[in-house]
């Protein structure tokens, strides 16, 4: 069980991070709030209690390693890695713009970043060899990697799915951000995936389903997957697209459009960030 | 002077002899494969080290981005199959997984351009220079037989960032002795000549020989250059070539566009404009074959490159002449 002060801490960083996405995807005037809001918690969870990383060193080379599979959602991962002090704050305000460090879609020019992702069903591969080196060079450090649930449908995953099983990498864990909402609209409506948990189970992966807002699930779900020897886990987090501003939940359209910079305010005060 | 000789050499066994040399040698080496391994002859490295070597299976995208993932974690990983798949089907995976990062990640793919014969059309990648070519930070190189093969698989290994280097299938006639030098953006002169200048890449390197024997015949001295590093491409020796002949040709077994005949038009025109022919596969899709048949149907034999030059010649003579 987790510390009711722990518990707290985190809570108030995921406040504090959706506060920072929505401030600087205003700010740049583009970018995908939907999926960055709805990913919060399972990334505050990693860079603030689960992963072993030293923002000071970000190469050091037993640090865990964190894929945003899902590159568009880079305002979480800047929000999170500039809190956690890879770099100040304020340059969350260039996100997106010329000569900046915060690249549209994450790149290697930000400290913290482990992978350059974008083009969507890559990440779960670079994962695997990430996981083999480690195993082949005796380290401990482990590989998480975010994926969108629209990502699933890029037939790669499901290749890396097979090959991580081959390897039974249980030093890699995929955590699949189910919020349900791609693009275009609903997933099931695209290009169904469920049963999702059931494909996953066949592919025999160790498969947990969580609440992607609860801090004890989302925590527990890292040990165990942890725990879990000669095969890797998959954590599907059931989570909200746009998670915490009224109007962006649930609303495909609020995937790839910024709000506006006036809107910021009345969105801060529905939020009780104001 | 340097001669196609009779004697023959397979590309692939050089690749998977020095590559399980180079594994003897460095530790941080791995091999990812699809399938294709016992025919890439990377089955040699992964009898030596079985922990360093990974057969992804028939998954070529997978197995590209998990060599990106491997040299994320600082090895050099080297990744192979036939060219029609790597980089055939998984162009998105290099551009954004290796070149991107600019990660030390080897292509190595066999069975290029219509080397692969009675397979046909679906196998025979005559785009993967330009494909490769056209990304930033990845180097391509095309070796002309075993032994620059052997070579280049050591300075791959030695240059930093990512690279393609694109094999034959069939055996092919030995260009160099043992005591040629190869680096990333060099070529070789394998004979010098004054007339025209014939800058070949690959399997082309031979049949180039054997076009400057015929025009020999005829009084035309033929300068040959094995044009091995297409990017970054030896531009020196380009415009040497150039300024001395005064025609160029450029032969390759690979779609006329985008590749080497392409490099080396980019930097003749922009650094020493003189007449240029190409020898090429015509913007077209090939058919199954052997493949002396495919090089005789497509245009690109000895006798083929032989005519490109003795245009080139009688065309530069005209202007001379106005």
């Amino acid at each position: 069980m987790m510390q009711a002060q722990d518990l707290l801490r985190l809570k108030e960083i995921a406040r504090r991070t959706r506060r920072l996405i929505i401030e600087s995807v205003a700010e740049a005037g583009s970018g995908h709030p939907g999926g960055s809001l709805s990913a919060v918690e399972l990334v505050v969870a990693l860079y603030f209690h689960k992963m072993r990383h030293d923002p000071k060193n970000p190469k050091w080379e037993d640090r865990d390693r964190f894929i945003l599979s899902k590159g568009h959602a880079a305002p979480l991962l800047y929000a999170v890695l500039a809190q956690a002090g890879y770099f100040p704050i304020e340059e969350l305000k260039t996100l997106r713009k010329l000569g900046s460090m915060l690249q549209g879609h994450p790149d290697f020019r930000t400290p913290g970043v482990e992978y350059c992702a974008g083009s969507e069903g890559i990440g779960l591969s670079v994962g695997i060899g990430l996981a083999l080196a480690a195993k082949l060079d005796g380290k401990g450090y482990r590989t998480y990697v975010l994926l969108g649930d629209g990502e699933m449908q890029e037939g790669q995953v499901w290749e890396a799915a097979m090959a991580a099983v081959k390897y039974r990498l249980d030093n890699l864990t995929a955590i699949v951000d189910r919020n349900g909402i791609q693009q275009d609209g609903l997933t099931e409506n695209i290009m169904p995936l469920e049963p999702l948990a059931a494909k996953w189970k066949a592919f025999n992966w160790n498969v947990i389903q969580i609440d992607g807002y609860d801090f004890e699930q989302i925590i527990d779900a890292y040990n165990k997957a942890e725990e879990t020897l000669n095969r890797p886990t998959v954590i599907i987090a059931h989570t909200t697209k746009g998670k915490g501003v009224s109007f962006m939940e649930w609303s495909p359209q609020w995937h790839g459009q910024a709000p506006k910079k006036e809107q910021v305010s009345k969105i801060l005060e529905e939020m009780g960030l104001l | 002077m340097s001669k196609a000789s009779k004697k023959m050499g397979d590309m692939r066994t050089g690749y998977g002899e020095e590559l399980a040399e180079l594994g003897s040698m460095r530790k941080d080496v791995v091999v990812v494969g699809a399938d294709t391994t016992q025919s890439l002859k990377t089955s040699l490295f992964g009898y030596k080290f079985p922990e360093r070597f990974f057969n992804i299976g028939i998954a070529e995208s997978n197995a590209v981005s998990i060599a990106a993932g491997l040299a994320l974690a600082g090895k050099i990983a080297f990744v192979s199959t036939y060219a029609a798949f790597i980089p055939g089907k998984c162009v998105d995976q290099i551009r954004n997984a290796i070149a991107y990062p600019n990660l030390n990640v080897k292509i190595v793919a066999s069975h290029a351009g219509l080397s692969v014969g009675p397979d046909g059309a679906s196998h025979q990648q005559v785009e993967d220079i330009a494909t490769m070519r056209v990304i930033p930070n990845m180097k391509v190189l095309a070796p002309a037989d075993e032994y620059s093969t052997r070579r280049l698989v050591f300075v791959m290994a030695e240059s930093s960032g990512p690279c393609y280097m694109r094999l034959a299938r069939p055996k092919s006639p030995v260009v160099y002795e043992d005591d040629a030098r190869f680096a990333i953006g060099s070529s070789n002169i394998l004979r010098d000549g004054s007339d025209v200048a014939i800058i070949a890449c690959g399997l082309m390197v031979a049949e180039a020989l054997d076009a400057a024997d015929i025009l020999a015949e005829e009084g035309i001295s033929c300068r040959v250059i094995d044009m091995y590093s297409i990017k970054p491409i030896d531009s020196d020796a380009i415009v040497k070539a150039a300024r001395d002949t005064g025609a160029i040709v450029t032969a390759e077994e690979h779609n006329i566009i985008g590749g080497l005949g392409s490099a080396v038009a980019e930097v003749v025109c922009e650094h020493a404009p003189c007449i240029m022919k190409r020898v090429g596969v015509k913007d077209t899709f090939g058919e199954s074959g052997e493949h002396e048949e495919l090089l005789a149907k497509y245009g690109l034999k000895a006798r083929d490159i032989a005519s490109a030059a003795r245009e080139a010649v009688r065309a530069k003579q005209r202007i001379d002449s106005r």
